[in-house]
Parts: C-alpha cells; structure tokens; sequence
C-alpha cells in the first residue's frame, strides 16, 4: 500500500542513501583514493543534464509533438562532437586560472571585472529560477499523484494547497538542506566536490533504471513490444497524424533547428554542466570516453519515450490524465505499485540532481561573482581586517542556496502552473544561452572586449526578459494580458511575442533570434568599437592562446609590483584557513625545490600569482583581484607593455625560425668554404704546375745551347759556315730564354703587384700605327696581307703606353704566328663604342676549337697538339696580356670558329669613363 | 600537435555531418508514412543515424592521441 508515510520514508532513505554516497567518496578523495577520478563516474554525472524534465516532461512533449522532444539530445550530441575542440580549451583555460564558475570564466576572461561577473550570476539565476520550479512543480506533483494511490486524480483537480501543506514548499526546504549538507560541508581551494559527483552518477544510474523499467514494462508488459504500440497507435485516427509528425504537429524544421542550436548552447552552458564538465573534471582524458558515454546515455533514455507516451495516449483517451505524467500514471493505472514507487524514486533523483548541482553552481556565482566582490568594496566591514573568512564564505553560499529555492518555488508559485514542463525549461535554455557569445567569442576571438560582452549579455538578456519571461508572467495573471496581446501601451510593433511584426513562430524560436541578433550584434558591435585595457587584453591572449603557454606561471608574465611573503600568506590563511595556505606555499616552494617555511621564499610575480590563482579557487577571480590590491602594490602596465610582452612571446617563434635560417645560413658557410678550400688546392695544384712548366720551358732552350757549345767545344775543326749556323741557333735560344725569364719574371711582378705602372692618357690609335710600322718587317718577310681600320680621332685612355704595346706586339705576332702560311691575312680594327675603345685583332688561321677559348688565357696554355706542333711561344703572352688589359678597367677576349680564324679583342674604356674610374 | 590537430578536424567534420542528418531536407526524406519492423519510418531513421554518429564520435574519440 503506497501511503503518504512509505513514499516520504522511502523518499528519505534514497536522500540519506545519497548522502553515505557522497560521504564515502569525499573519504576516499581525502585519502587519494578518489573513486571519481574515472571516465565512467565521469560520462555518469555528466548526465545530470536530464532531468525531472527528461524524466517526465519528454513524454509529455512526445505525447503533443511526435518527435518534438528529440532535439534536446539530439543538439547535445552534435554540440558533444565539438567537445574536443571546444571544452578541452575551456577545460585547459579553467585550470590554469582556477575558474570556479561560469561567471568567473566570464569575468576572468574579460579582465577580471567584477561587474560583468556580477551581471552572469543575475543572469544565471533568474535565468534558472524557472528551471528549478520545474523540478519543484515535477516532485511535489508526483508526489500528489502517487499518494492519491489507487486512484488517478490530477494535481490541479486536487485544489491549491494553502502554504504550509504545499509540497513544493517542502520539496523546496528538504532539497536546500541537503544541498547544504552536501556543497557546503567545507571550503574546498578548487571547488571540488567529489562526494557531490558521486552521487550524482548514482542518481543517473538510478533514473536510467527507473526510465527503462518502467519503458519496458509498458511496451513489452501492457503491449507486445514496439510494433503493436505504434500499430495501435495507427489505428486511431486521432494518434495515426502523430506517427509522421514533423510537418504538421511538431511544427516546422525551423523550431526543430532552433531547438537543436538552443540546446547545444544548454549543454555548455547551463551553470550546472559547467560545473560537472569543467569544474568537477579531474582529468582531461575523461573526455574521450565522455564524448560516446554520455550521448549513448540520451539516446538510452529516449528509446522508450514515445511508446510510453503512445502508451498513455491508448490507456487514458479522454485527455483526463496529464500527459506529464504518463510515466508515473500508467504503472499506477496497471496497479504496479513497486514500479510506480521506483518511478517516483526515479523523478526524485532527476530533479534531486538538478537541483543540487545547479544550486552549488550558482551559489558560487553568487557569492564569488556577486556578493563578495560587494562585501570587499564596502570599507565600512573592515573584511580586510578579519582573521578567518571561511566562515563567512560559508555562510554566503549556504544563504545563497536556500534563497535560490525559495526563489525557484516563487517562480513555481506565481507561473508554474501555466506551462508544461518543457516549456517551462526553455526558458532557462534560451536564457544561457546568452552566454554563447561571450564564452565562444572568449576563447576564439582575442579581439572581444569586456565592453563588448557586457553590451551583449545585457541586450540579450534584456529581450529574453522580455520576450519570455514577461508573457510567462502575464500569462500566470500578474501582468495585465493585454500586454500580450494588444502590445505595453496599446504599441502593436512592441508585442513581447511578435516583436517588431515578427510572426508565425514558436514562442522559444521568435525570443532566439531577436536575443541572439541584439546579443551578438551589441557583443561584436561594441568589442570592434571600444579599444580593451592592458587587463583585457593579457587576459584575452591567455585564454585564447591557452595551448601555446606551459605551465601556471602563464599570468605571471604580466605582474610588475612589490610584495612580501607574510602578507601573501596571511591574505590565503585568511580565506582558506592556514592548513590549505601551508600547503599551498608548501606546493609552490616544492615546485622550486625549496622547503615551505624553513627555506626563504622570494615575493616574485609568480609567487603573487601563484597566490592570486589560489585565491582565485576559493573566491573567484575578480574578489581575489580585489585582495590582492590590498597587500600587493601592483605597478600598472600600460597596454604597451602588456603588448610587448606578448609580442616577447611570439618573437620566441620568430626567435626560433631565426635559428632555423642561421643553420640554413651556416651551411651555405660551409658550402662556400669547401668551394674556396677547392679552389686553394687548385691553386696550388697550379702553382705546382706553372713551376714544373717554367722548369720545362727553360730547359728546352738550354738543352740545344749546351749541345750546339760541346759540339763547337769538341769540334774545333767545324767549317765556318756551319759554325755560323750554330752560333745563330745558340743566340736566338739565349734570346729565347731571356724573353721567357722576362715575361715570369713579369708576370710575377704583375700577380704580386709590385709590377710599377705609369698611367696617363694615351692615344690607342698611334700605339696601333706604331706597333704596326714596327712589326711590318716581320708582316712582309711572312707574305701577310694588313688591313688596318683605324678612325680619324680616338678619346684617349688611362694606361701604360709601353704596356699597351706590349700587349699589341703580343696579339700581332700571335696572329703573324697563327696566319695561314700560303695566304696570311690580318685585320686589326680599332672602334669607340658604349664609352669603350675596342680593337679588334683578326688573323685567318685554323681558329681555336671551343674547350680551347676558355683555356687559353691561362698560363703556359698554347693551343695545338702539344705532342706534334712545335711550341711557338712561352704560353705566357696572352695571359700577361690580359692581366694588363684588366689592370685598366677594360677586358680581353677571342672569338674564334674552328677552322676560320680567331679574332682576339680586348676593350678599355675611354675618355669620361676612363677619367671616372681613375678618380 | 599535428594528431591533436586532426582528430580536431574530424569531430568537427562528424559535427557537420550530423548537421546534416538531423536537418531538412535529410529529415524530409524520411518524413514519410510507413514502417520498419513495425516502427514508423522517420522514428526509426533518427534513432538509427543517432547510433550511427556516436559509434563515428567513439571511434574518432577512441582512437590513439
């Protein structure tokens, strides 16, 4: 028999079993032995997400909507997907700042500003407060159901209870005391609760179970399986449109689209997730069996949605029966009465788990974000002067829950009444999502301002409240209804729900886009327009950056100022009690290999950081900045310097591709050594060469002097003609051998340039005649035809008249020397062209074959076949001559097709640009 | 990083698919009357494609970081 008695005393014990729970974890976490530091605990308490309103409201959606209720699982998922990209980052930046909630990831993200933390935390809570009187209005109504137990009677049938006797109120009471029991046992540094997150992947457990039960007892127990229910269900006409729904009764996509987008920005924002994805996470591994776990977990829950609902529909046809309630009423109406308990137990620990987790939640919004950073303003308290404050961040919070379910129960009492479930919960998923732009742009956009986000949050929430929550209120009859209808003063433009002309959408999808549209507008609007401070803007390059920085000493790049260590200690004994300082500074002196507190810590920026970050933990980021100016005299940075040191950062990676270059720069060195190393062995390779050649050239001549001299030595009797002859031979090979020691001699002189040059300005043209008139002698004897061009008038050039008919007399008698014997022919030509004097020494011999052009300025290179032609100079003529020419400023050359003569040209520049090059 | 980095791009390549099974007008196609194994066709198909995306979620999530 289900009396009143047995459902509250079974109500109790899952409360107290719970609490053993809770209790046991948070022994085993203080020994180290957390039984939450697993993926599965994990995934489990993730699923916090569904509800009282999951537990019974998704029937009641179904049992209207078809698959209307689907997209509330099913944008998670899809939200879910993003998980790795998206709440790792959160997750990362949460660390390393020790966020405690929703609004201090806001509030630190731009700034630290204590006044956007502030306007989160009012958001959040008038924002949930119609989600929490969801849960209230779902257990005090099921309780009023089962007790009517066997008969099925209607809450609203029953009649308003007055005060005292309404169970919501009670719900309301017992559920604070626990939560307090629960989240606020002690001051924990990081805001973890792990006895709170095993419990809460116990009441998953308990509701999946709950669900499935009493879903397979419906479907297999009262019909036979997931075929009959839905062909019974096509068998009457009223159910047989619901069966292809999407069109006609759920509505169009749009509203499916808008409810998927409205509740992937839930699963993330909701303070309650927050606080179990982020907050709670142990380890961000966690995440890839979460990212599968928890949206199996939706789809487990949902399976038996809509034949339960199709089930309801069938069992109670006269619409008597709230379809809110069918999970509950059907085993009630099959007289199942363990079932219909377990079902009860099974709402209870959904809406027992919302409200726990969203409650802690917000109460730490409440008093990190909200009331402390109040409290710490008001000299008057003299807060600064208090020796232990733990007590009284306590107390905050343990108030700030019982006000919040105070609240949610108003809001039950004053509209709850007016809307299902779903409804109901909506409205809170429309209000966090105001948070979207904020957070997303946070993390992605580093050019988002706290002007821009404070803009945003308050013009979003502004339409929300009024394109939600005023008709919620209207509805109910503490507005006047003409609000609605006719417009706040008759404005017809103005209808909270058909703003601007706007209609022909649901409700939740009409306040979406003009929330979102004056959210994102404001937030971008104003970030583009409103330059950030030095504040906003490390912070923004730290949360943005989040994975390009090592360590928690990110921040402390940032701090410039003066402190001391008792101060610092005395601020973190203040909040945290000494035991969680000492081994706060214990942490950190660990970390430098010193020991806390024989050793002498440094009051450096990482240790205030380390301290700052601490603070953080317990009091958020914004008070904790507010304590922090109390003992710590910060020297501002200017927004110049706050960008220099991060410029400090990125030009690490330049730094970096820099190194790259240099190595890239040091072997191009190298090549270039070992180029010039070979270069060196070829010199001397041909130094070696020039003196084995010099030796060579100088002992052919000597040879046929010394034979001729021992045979007129040891001939005496030698005719005179023929001692004539010899004499002639020994002469011109002494001459020969003068010239040859002449021309090293003066090449030598040249190379080490000590050879002495007298320059001045010289007419080319009477070199060329002279040198001509000279040699014509050796032209006639040889039967070779000159033709000279030579011009009027010349410009002259700068150079060594001797040495410039040096290098005539060497191009002319090579030609003489290489002329075609029968028939010689040589042109000489003399041109001023481009600033340069060019001439042009022509012969008609056989030319000089390609490879030989290159070679044969070199020294001792004649041209011809070595082992047959008869060598017919020193090899070092045209070489000398070139080395001349050079000398001048101008070049040498030969053109030359084999077989047809060579032409050897060598250009000086003359006139101005031989003055030029002489200045 | 690279790793981090593509299995990144594959959640949000998974993100988008399920954009597109879970939108019009996918959605559409199986918005029909009709049954499998007894479950009306659009029922069915959601539940199916919903399965289908977490086994994709768990196997990119799963696989070696």
């Amino acid at each position: 028999m289900l009396h009143g008695t047995v459902i509250i005393l079974t109500s109790f014990a899952y409360l107290g079993l719970l609490f053993a729970i809770a209790y046991y974890a948070d022994k085993r976490a203080d020994a180290g032995r957390s039984v939450i530091a697993s993926p599965y605990i994990y995934s489990l308490s993730l699923a916090v997400y569904a509800t009282a309103w999951t537990f019974y409201g998704s029937v009641g959606r179904a049992a209207s909507d078809g698959v209307g209720f689907l997209p509330i699982y099913i944008g998670p998922t899809l939200m879910i997907a993003l998980w790795w990209v998206v709440l790792r980052k959160i997750l990362r930046i949460s660390k390393q700042n020790r966020i405690t909630s929703l609004a201090d990831f806001i509030a630190s993200r731009y700034g630290k500003s204590a006044l956007l933390g502030g306007l989160v935390t009012v958001i959040a809570v008038i924002g949930i407060l119609p989600y929490i009187s969801l849960q209230l209005k779902a257990v005090s109504n099921s309780f009023t159901i089962l007790v009517q137990y066997p008969e099925i009677i209607m809450p609203t049938q029953v009649g308003a209870a007055p005060i005292r006797q309404d169970t919501a109120l009670w719900v309301a009471l017992i559920l604070a005391t626990f939560t307090i029991a629960f989240g606020t046992r002690h001051l924990d540094a990081a805001e973890h609760h792990p006895g709170m997150v095993a419990a809460i992947a116990f009441e998953s457990l308990v509701k999946l179970l709950a669900f499935l039960a009493v879903g397979l007892f419906v479907t297999f127990g009262i019909y036979g399986g997931f075929g009959d229910v839905f062909a019974r269900a096509a068998a009457e006409p009223k159910l047989r449109a619901m069966l292809t729904p999407l069109e006609g009764v759920a509505g169009s996509y749009a509203n499916w689209v808008w409810l998927t987008i409205l509740s992937m920005m839930a699963i993330m924002f909701l303070p309650r997730q927050f606080q179990i994805a982020v907050i709670e996470n142990v380890d961000e591994k966690h995440l890839n069996k979460a990212i599968w776990l928890f949206p199996l977990y939706m789809v487990a829950i949902n399976v038996f949605v809509l034949p339960i609902a199709f089930g309801g529909l069938l069992r109670f046809p006269d619409g008597g029966v709230d379809a809110d309630t069918f999970v509950l009423t059907l085993p009630m109406a099959e007289k199942q009465e363990l079932l219909a308990l377990l079902v009860f137990i099974g709402g209870l620990s959904a809406a027992t788990g919302m409200v726990i987790v969203e409650t802690i939640a917000l109460s730490t919004m409440v008093c990190n974000d909200l009331v402390m950073p109040l409290l710490l303003r008001m000299r008057s308290l003299r807060l600064n002067e208090r020796r232990d404050l733990t007590g009284l961040l306590l107390g905050i919070r343990r108030g700030a829950i019982v006000l919040i379910l105070l609240l949610g129960y108003l809001y039950f009492r004053l509209a709850g009444e007016a809307y299902a479930l779903v409804s109901i919960g909506l409205i809170s998923f429309a209000a966090v999502a105001q948070f979207a732009p904020a957070m997303l742009g946070g993390i992605f956009w580093k050019g988002g301002t706290r002007a821009g986000a404070l803009c945003g949050l308050l013009a979003g929430f502004a339409v929300w409240f009024y394109t939600l929550l005023l008709p919620a209120l209207a509805r109910s009859g503490w507005l006047p209804i003409g609000l609605l209808e006719h417009g706040p003063f008759g404005i017809e433009l103005l209808k909270p729900l058909q703003l601007f002309g706007l209609s022909g959408l649901d409700q939740i999808n009409h306040a979406m886009i003009w929330s979102m549209i004056a959210n994102i507008g404001a937030y971008v609007g104003m970030s583009l327009s409103v330059s950030p401070s030095a504040d906003e803007h490390r912070q923004a390059s730290l949360f943005v950056d989040v994975f390009r920085q090592t360590g928690e000493s990110g921040g402390a790049r940032f701090w410039r100022g003066t402190a001391s260590v008792p101060d610092l200690y005395g601020l973190l004994a203040r909040f945290l009690g000494s035991a969680a300082a000492d081994s706060a500074f214990g942490e950190y002196a660990g970390a430098k290999g010193l020991r806390w507190p024989d050793d002498r810590l440094v009051a450096d920026a990482e240790l205030v950081h380390h301290v700052e970050v601490q603070l953080a933990g317990a009091i958020g980021a914004a008070s904790a900045r507010i304590m922090m100016a109390s003992v710590v005299k910060e020297e501002a940075l200017t927004i110049d310097e706050v960008r220099e040191i991060l410029d400090e950062a990125s030009q690490v990676v330049v730094y970096s591709h820099r190194l790259e270059q240099k190595s890239r720069e040091l072997e191009a060195a190298t090549a270039d050594l070992r180029e010039a190393n070979e270069r060196l062995k070829e010199l001397d390779r041909l130094k070696d060469d020039f003196v084995s050649t010099v030796t060579h050239e100088l002992r052919t001549p000597l040879t046929s002097i010394r034979a001729f001299t021992e045979i007129l030595l040891e001939h005496p009797d030698v005719e005179i003609g023929q001692r004539k002859k010899f004499l002639g031979i020994i002469t011109k090979e002494t001459e020969r051998l003068t010239r040859l020691i002449n021309q090293v001699l003066d090449l030598a002189k040249i190379e080490s340039g000590k050879a002495e040059w007298i320059e001045s300005p010289i007419d080319l043209k009477e070199v060329i005649s002279d040198t001509l008139a000279a040699m014509g002698q050796l032209f006639r004897e040889n039967k070779i035809t000159l033709d000279a061009r030579l011009p009027e008038r010349v410009s002259p050039v700068n150079a060594d008249l001797d040495r410039m008919i040096q290098v005539m007399l060497n191009l002319l008698s090579n030609a003489v020397k290489f002329c075609d014997r029968a028939n010689g022919r040589i042109g000489v030509a003399l041109v001023e062209r481009d600033g340069c004097l060019q001439v042009d020494v022509r012969d008609n011999g056989r030319g000089i074959s390609l490879e030989d052009q290159a070679a044969i300025f070199n020294k001792f290179r004649q041209v011809g076949d070595t082992l047959t032609d008869k060598p017919q100079g020193s090899g070092l003529g045209l070489h000398i001559s070139r080395q001349i020419v050079e000398h001048f400023g101008g070049r040498m050359w030969v053109e030359s097709d084999f077989g047809s003569g060579a032409c050897f040209s060598f250009a000086l520049p003359a006139g101005a640009a031989a003055d030029k090059r002489v200045a | 990083m690279s790793d981090f980095e593509s299995k990144g791009q594959r959640f949000i390549a998974l993100c988008m698919l399920g954009m597109l099974l879970f939108n019009y007008p996918i959605l559409a196609l199986f918005n029909v009357s009709g049954t499998v194994f007894g479950v009306p066709v659009l029922y069915a198909y959601i539940f199916v494609a919903w399965v289908l995306l977490i086994v994709l979620m768990a196997f990119v999530a799963e696989s070696d970081d």
